[in-house]
């Protein structure tokens, strides 16, 4: 029995195909279901798997690209801004240094019109003394000169009314004159 | 005499190439071809629907066919055959890896359960017609016949007496077993895999309707290892996929490379 179906199974494996020869039919339909495969997939699959990666590169390197540009516009403004601040910062100290400058003119302005002003004032105070002077003075004259000819001519007058009384008042006056020496002399 | 009388009579009919031999559907069309169209028609449908509107920033569906374009693009042809002349050969690339893949899953696939490959037609098919004139002619194109052929056969650097030995071995190797093998690989483990599968599960159903009742439960171990066996299978259905792909690509960029 063994024997019989070794037998049997050997006729039964010469029945089947041996494995490694392919069938003709199964190459050509191999042959053009691939054909038809790769040529949707180049035709069809590629290229719009290509397109996307190549847009996502682009828009990565784009995003880059910008993030670059927009840190180095950040680092002009940064750097405009420092020389805007510095520019600012040696406006502010010049206008300083003038408004010092400036004040110190003035003050010395105003001193020297305040000297001008006192000398001014002092002149024009010392003028007017000396006006003020000159004028009593003219009137003490004209006063003395007044008094002087008025007791000249009461002297006068009396001389010439009397002679006698005239000669005895320069006696008398004399006289006078002698005892206030004679006191002054005792 | 036949099957039927020693089924009757409680032998086991081991699964063998027979196995693979299935009878036509309708008139000549077999189950393998049907498969083959099968794949071409859901590989298509994927990537079609997929690229019907690509975003940049991909949704589920799309991220899942960037990343199977993806491993095709960049980790098989661009490893390759490098960064710079890579791109004409994505397509075929792809369509190597996919083809191959979705062809091999198919032996697991419940219902379907036949690896296509495991005929050799079809591996040979894309071996032998396609992959092996698609490299030679790159590499003749880009060198021209004669340098090609001195660059293939006799590589540089080598002293002279070598190559009466070299020559007829790269020969071989370049123009015989390169493509047949990359062929047989597949096949041969398709096929491996496809009878492993058939013995557990076969010998599993033998045990469990023809053995007596103490030796049934022994059947259980057979359809576990089955169950193992399958996902073996799977990973060996990827990876030979993986490595059909791979070394074609490989061979295009050995064409293509300037110096060996």
């Amino acid at each position: 029995m063994a024997l019989s179906s070794t037998v049997l199974f050997l006729a039964e494996d010469e029945k089947a195909p041996l494995p490694v020869v392919p069938h003709i039919s199964e190459v050509i339909l191999g042959l053009i279901a691939f054909g038809i495969l790769v040529w949707v997939l180049a035709k069809f699959v590629t290229p719009k798997f290509e397109a996307l990666y190549a847009e996502r590169t682009a828009k990565i390197e784009g995003g880059i690209e910008k993030a670059e540009q927009a840190q180095v516009e950040a680092e002009a403004a940064l750097q405009q801004y420092k020389a805007q601040l510095a520019e600012a910062r040696a406006e502010s100290a010049r206008i300083r240094d003038d408004a010092r400058a400036e004040a110190e003119q003035i003050k010395e302005e105003l001193r020297a019109q305040a000297q001008e002003e006192s000398a001014r004032i002092v002149a024009q105070g010392q003028a007017q003394l000396e006006a003020q002077r000159a004028q009593i003075v003219a009137e003490l004259r004209a006063e003395l000169g007044r008094q002087a000819v008025e007791l000249a001519s009461r002297v006068v007058g009396e001389s010439l009314e009397d002679e006698a009384r005239r000669r005895g008042t320069v006696d008398r006056f004399l006289a006078e004159l002698d005892s206030v020496s004679a006191t002054v002399k005792s | 005499m036949g099957r039927l009388v020693l089924a009757e009579e409680g032998t086991f009919v081991p699964p063998g190439a027979k196995d693979f031999d299935l009878p036509p559907i309708f008139g000549d069309v077999t189950k393998p071809m049907v498969l083959i169209v099968l794949s071409v028609i859901i590989i298509l449908a994927f990537f079609l629907l997929a690229s019907r509107k690509l975003s940049v920033v991909p949704g589920k569906f799309q991220f899942l066919a960037e990343s199977v374009y993806d491993f095709g693009r960049n980790n098989i042809a661009r490893e390759q055959i490098g960064s710079k002349e890579f791109k004409p050969y994505v397509p075929l690339i792809l369509g190597l890896f996919t083809f191959t893949l979705v062809n091999n899953i198919f032996g697991i696939i419940p219902i379907i359960q036949f690896p296509t490959f495991s005929h050799i037609g079809f591996p040979l098919a894309l071996a032998l017609l396609i992959v092996f004139p698609t490299y030679h002619i790159v590499g003749m194109r880009k060198f021209g016949v004669g340098k090609y052929l001195k660059k293939s056969v006799m590589p540089a650097g080598i002293p002279k007496p070598v190559y009466f030995l070299l020559t007829p071995i790269e020969i071989f190797l370049k123009f015989f077993m390169d493509p047949i093998t990359l062929a047989i690989r597949v096949f041969a483990a398709m096929f491996a895999g496809h009878l492993i599968l058939l013995v557990f599960t076969l010998g599993g159903e033998f045990l469990l309707i023809e053995a007596s009742a103490p030796l049934k439960p022994v059947s259980l171990v057979a359809f576990l290892m089955a169950i193992a066996m399958t996902f073996l299978e799977a990973l060996i259905q990827v990876l030979q996929a993986y490595i059909f792909a791979l070394l074609s690509a490989g061979y295009i960029g050995s064409a293509l490379a300037a110096e060996h």
